[in-house]
């Protein structure tokens, strides 16, 4: 699909494509991610949503070309990304609390011998921001699902990001703290004006969030504003002629709305 | 420079028992090693690696072996070059993710045990090795202290200059790597640290026991700590108080030194265990 020419500055992907063991995941792939936009990647399990974050995030080669381009159409060298992954495998007793774990991504100073009165200060900003102001001394094990998501992104937004890339995860956050999540996502887009791109499984939320929504099947199948994408019939075919007229029922794993799943191989990296 | 320090301990320690020199040296020895031996073992707890570093330990007995066959000269130069490219085949195999963690490390285990048996048994010869199962810090010599001083001091340094980016690598590799952390990089520095630690304590507390003295204070610490610090400042402290403590009985039982440190260790773990769930 051709990307139209716009005078905003985004993320631009140019025909990226990824494979590996001789097997496509990803083929020509190309969208843009633009400065103060929410734009959302939606798609079934299997599609390639990760591994497209993945090329973003640098981790995986990829080929065509992802660049950071301002408002006059001038190649912006350097790309910081914040990333909220979708769950983190860590051990659920570690002795580490809300305030180490960011300390340890602040200062470097090492926590074991203690947190600065400084960095102290910089953790209770940053989880401000994400109304976690109460979560600092908390072990990292006793976070709610909701509560580590707010924690990540206070993480991704320190120091500000061009491009913030949000992994939302499939179960474990109840409605209420994807809202507060997502409420607070919109508050920084248009604070810091920053290009953000959301995975989510909830095309309910989708819907009323979204700028820009991209419908992903090994490549970009459909993009445009919500309302233009859910009414396609591309959308339909993935999803089944119901999701179009969502009003308030959350959709539970979108993923495994239809039984349709297009590569198993990919199943595996989304837990690696 | 030693007649000073035991000067003081004389003044310090007015015990019987440390009137020898002997066990003023192994005092000193306990309270080098076992600093450094706590602190990587928190880590080590919380990345489920205590069986890795078992197997690290037993790896000593056939860089001993090959040190042998080689003819170098040196036990602790044998075991340390062996000791960290061990380390280092591991780490590799572990982050390739080609199999199960915990086969690899069994398989790597098995291999070195039975072939540093194989090649220190050649000719019937194995028990003067022996001492190295059970080891002996009541032989440590002042110039061992000095070895031991120069570890302690750069493996904290080492230790407070990998420690964050270690813990962002170890709870999420892909968001550790958009902050600029060498994740691979550090895993294997941290290993690597871990091997040297081992292969310059087993000479005095011996194959068998070491990973109990580099996981039980940690193991014991964290379920009583709820942050980084408390879990660093339980660790080491345990450690100490055991060491010390195992090493006095030892001393008034007669028996040897690093299994009532270990005995100590595990009553810490164990009344840590019962007092968790009033701490935590």
């Amino acid at each position: 699909m051709a990307t139209q020419s716009c005078s905003l500055c985004r993320i631009a992907l140019e025909n990226v494509s990824v494979s590996r063991g001789g097997q496509s995941l990803l083929q020509d792939v190309s969208m843009h991610i633009h400065c103060g936009q929410l734009t959302v990647l939606i798609g079934q399990n299997g599609a390639g949503k990760t591994t497209l974050i993945r090329a973003l995030l640098g981790e995986i080669p990829h080929g065509g070309a992802i660049r950071h381009v301002d408002g006059e159409n001038r190649q912006v060298p350097r790309l910081r990304t914040g990333y909220v992954p979708q769950h983190l495998q860590f051990d659920k007793e570690m002795p580490v609390t809300v305030e180490d774990f960011l300390a340890s991504a602040f200062s470097r100073r090492p926590v074991w011998t203690g947190v600065s009165r400084k960095t102290r200060a910089a953790v209770q900003e940053a989880l401000r921001e994400v109304e976690g102001e109460a979560l600092a001394k908390r072990p990292l094990g006793r976070c709610s699902g909701g509560e580590l998501q707010r924690v990540l992104l206070a993480l991704a937004i320190h120091p500000t990001p061009d491009l913030l890339v949000l992994d939302e995860p499939v179960s474990g956050v109840d409605q209420n703290g994807l809202r507060l999540f997502l409420d607070t996502v919109i508050r920084l887009k248009e604070q810091h004006h920053m290009a953000i791109l959301l995975v989510s499984h909830d095309l309910n939320l989708v819907r009323q969030y979204a700028d820009h929504v991209a419908l992903l099947d090994k490549t970009v199948l459909v993009q445009g504003t919500p309302d233009a994408v859910f009414a396609s019939p591309e959308f339909q075919k993935v999803f089944g002629v119901g999701a179009r007229n969502l009003t308030s029922a959350r959709i539970h794993g979108a993923d495994r709305w239809t039984p349709r799943v297009t590569s198993e191989s990919i199943e595996g990296e989304e837990n690696a | 420079m030693m007649n000073a320090i035991y000067a003081a301990m004389d003044f310090l320690l007015p015990f019987e028992a440390f009137e020898w020199t002997f066990m003023k040296n192994a005092l000193l020895a306990i309270l080098l090693l076992s600093p450094l031996l706590a602190l990587l073992g928190t880590m080590a707890v919380n990345q489920q690696m205590a069986f890795f570093s078992d197997a690290l330990g037993h790896s000593a007995l056939t860089g001993i072996g090959l040190g042998v066959v080689l003819g170098v000269s040196s036990d602790l130069a044998a075991m340390l070059i062996f000791g960290v490219v061990w380390a280092l085949l591991i780490c590799r195999i572990k982050q390739t993710g080609a199999a199960s963690t915990d086969t690899v490390i069994s398989v790597f285990s098995s291999t070195s045990v039975a072939a540093g048996l194989l090649i220190l048994s050649r000719g019937g010869g194995f028990a003067k090795y022996s001492r190295l199962l059970v080891g002996d810090v009541l032989a440590v010599t002042p110039q061992d202290l000095m070895h031991l001083l120069i570890a302690l001091v750069l493996g904290v340094a080492l230790w407070a200059l990998m420690y964050n980016q270690l813990l962002l690598g170890s709870i999420n590799p892909s968001l550790a790597k958009t902050r600029g952390v060498k994740v691979e990089l550090v895993e294997c520095a941290f290993v690597v640290l871990v091997a040297v630690a081992v292969m310059l304590a087993i000479k005095w507390v011996g194959v068998m026991l070491i990973n109990a003295l580099l996981i039980l204070p940690a193991a014991a610490g964290r379920n009583i700590a709820r942050s980084s610090r408390q879990h660093a400042l339980w660790s080491v402290g345990i450690s100490l108080l055991c060491g010390v403590a195992g090493l006095v009985s030892s001393y008034a039982w007669d028996t040897t030194v690093g299994a009532a440190i270990v005995l100590y260790a595990a009553v810490c773990y164990f009344v840590s265990l019962a007092l968790r769930r009033f701490i935590r």
